[in-house]
């Protein structure tokens, strides 16, 4: 076969995936915020991401601050600036590393369970019944999702940036020899609002991405158990790839201001 | 009655249906009337292209071109309004059920009471717990998980879940598909008796004959997408239709061919 036509069909493929999960999203907030709202359903996928999630990303983002005060005070001891380390711990965790491996672990966590679940309503015709019902899918399933994501993921944030910020503390006093009032002052000293606010911004947008991929590909799901494991691993990787490329561009949008 | 009233006085009118998967001709050319309060029972062997009938009257597919009129209303090509209107007439009892396994039998009993007609949770709880009674279930059933029901248990649950708005039209698909022959008389029987007791316009896709004959005032048979032979229930066992006489008496030489591959 023609190489060129390979790379134009892949594009083509690539664009049309696009412009679906454009619709579907357009869609599902259109129909979503037309209302009726299921308060029951938003409440529980809100428990599910928000509160069923935190000792996951606790975990990682506790671990993540203690090796980012190991690394910087490694590498800022090397030309005598050890006192930036609380600096670089808090601005690293805000800024970057909270948002992004927040949402990267709540990607694995509730993006692949999301594409499961609706998957195998999918297949068992669940979603169907729904529509003889009716009720409308996008209002009952995507949405409470989609809201759900967008709201829980700048709180789990938030509760990242602190324990990380504490796991940085943690080993900036025991093992490098800070002075607990120091440490913190210096946490303090440089911090902005908008370093914070901009990683809660990318929070949002990443729990809807993720909520999102979940319902998208679990919402696309063919054939039996086989195409729902398939939808499954699709919903983690394509969120996980859009979440990356969301993150550079939600920085240049608040870097270049 | 001439013809033309037949045809406005029909429930549902469908007339020149078509609908394909790339090459697959699934439904090429479906006519069909079902007067009001009138059982059909639509056979044919699998992938003849039943479910795809259900799924475009349904609106969860679209055909391809052809005209589906309930109560004289054109539904193809209705929007996601007009069409949530429409569906409050309709009640379904899926293959598989179909049961949200997120939430309790009563819960789904009563969906379409809580969702579309918005009743208040301690009513719809009432009213499903009455509809379990309707379909010969106790009230300690109601806060079971449908996971927890065997399959016989589950079509109930899902026969009571697709009469408890009381429809003007029931859908049944397969409804004794993987059920022993008593079972399977047992969700017969709760069929013909709700749709008698609604006074609704039935339409059952199976290929299980003693079903057939059991729900049916009339029956239609297709194959490769186009209805063979239609007539009332009685007259099936000598309709000199070869299709039907085939199907009928499970034999494997006949004019039907098998198909391979699934629709």
């Amino acid at each position: 076969m023609n190489p060129l036509a390979v790379i134009g069909r892949l594009f083509l493929g690539f664009l049309q995936a696009i412009g679906d999960l454009t619709l579907f999203a357009g869609r599902a907030v259109a129909q979503g915020v037309s209302g009726p709202w299921y308060p029951r359903t938003i409440v529980r996928q809100m428990i599910d991401i928000g509160y069923y999630s935190l000792p996951v990303v606790g975990l990682t983002a506790i671990f993540t601050g203690m090796v980012l005060a190991l690394q910087s005070h490694t590498g800022f001891s090397r030309f005598e600036a050890q006192s930036a380390v609380a600096t670089i711990v808090v601005l690293s965790m805000t800024r970057e590393l909270g948002p992004v491996l927040a949402g990267l672990m709540v990607a694995g966590r509730v993006g692949a369970s999301m594409a499961a679940e609706i998957g195998t309503m999918r297949v068992t015709e669940q979603i169907d019944a729904l529509t003889t019902l009716s009720t409308d899918p996008f209002k009952y399933l995507v949405w409470p999702r989609l809201l759900a994501g967008l709201l829980m993921l700048p709180l789990l944030v938030l509760v990242a940036d602190v324990i990380g910020v504490f796991g940085g503390y943690l080993v900036g006093i025991y093992k490098l020899g800070f002075g607990p009032e120091e440490y913190i002052r210096r946490t303090w000293e440089f911090l902005e609002v908008q370093d914070v606010v901009s990683g809660l911004v990318k929070a949002a947008v990443f729990g809807f991405l993720v909520a999102l991929m979940g319902c998208y590909q679990g919402y696309h799901s063919r054939g039996g158990a086989q195409g729902v494991g398939a939808a499954t691993t699709k919903a983690v990787v394509s969120a996980s790839i859009l979440i990356l490329t969301a993150n550079y561009v939600v920085t240049e949008i608040f870097f270049s201001r | 009655m001439t013809l033309q009233d037949a045809a406005t006085s029909a429930k549902i009118r469908i007339r020149d249906l078509h609908k394909s998967f790339g090459e697959k001709q699934v439904l090429a050319g479906i006519d069909l009337d079902v007067a009001e309060g009138e059982s059909l029972v639509v056979i044919g062997g699998s992938g003849t292209g039943k479910s795809v009938l259900l799924k475009c009257i349904l609106g969860i597919m679209q055909p391809d071109r052809g005209s589906i009129q309930i109560d004289g209303q054109e539904v193809t090509g209705l929007g996601r309004r007009g069409r949530e209107q429409v569906m409050q007439k309709f009640g379904m009892l899926f293959q598989g059920a179909a049961l949200f396994d997120s939430l309790p039998v009563w819960e789904n009993v009563a969906f379409g009471l809580l969702q579309a007609k918005k009743l208040g949770r301690t009513e719809a709880r009432a009213r499903a717990v009455e509809t379990l009674a309707r379909v010969g279930l106790g009230p300690d059933v109601a806060d079971l998980s449908p996971a927890e029901l065997s399959g016989g248990m589950q079509k109930r649950v899902g026969l009571g879940r697709a009469i408890a708005t009381q429809p003007e039209i029931l859908f049944f698909d397969e409804p004794t598909t993987g059920l022993d022959p008593i079972m399977a008389d047992v969700i017969n029987e709760l069929i013909a008796r709700s749709v008698r007791q609604l006074g609704a316009t039935a339409i059952s896709i199976t290929h299980d004959l003693a079903s057939a004959r059991k729900i049916a005032d009339r029956i239609a048979m297709l194959y490769r997408g186009k209805i063979v032979w239609q007539g009332p229930v009685g007259q099936i066992d000598d309709s000199g239709n070869p299709y039907v006489d085939q199907f009928i008496h499970g034999r494997a030489e006949g004019p039907i061919q098998l198909d391979v591959r699934a629709a």
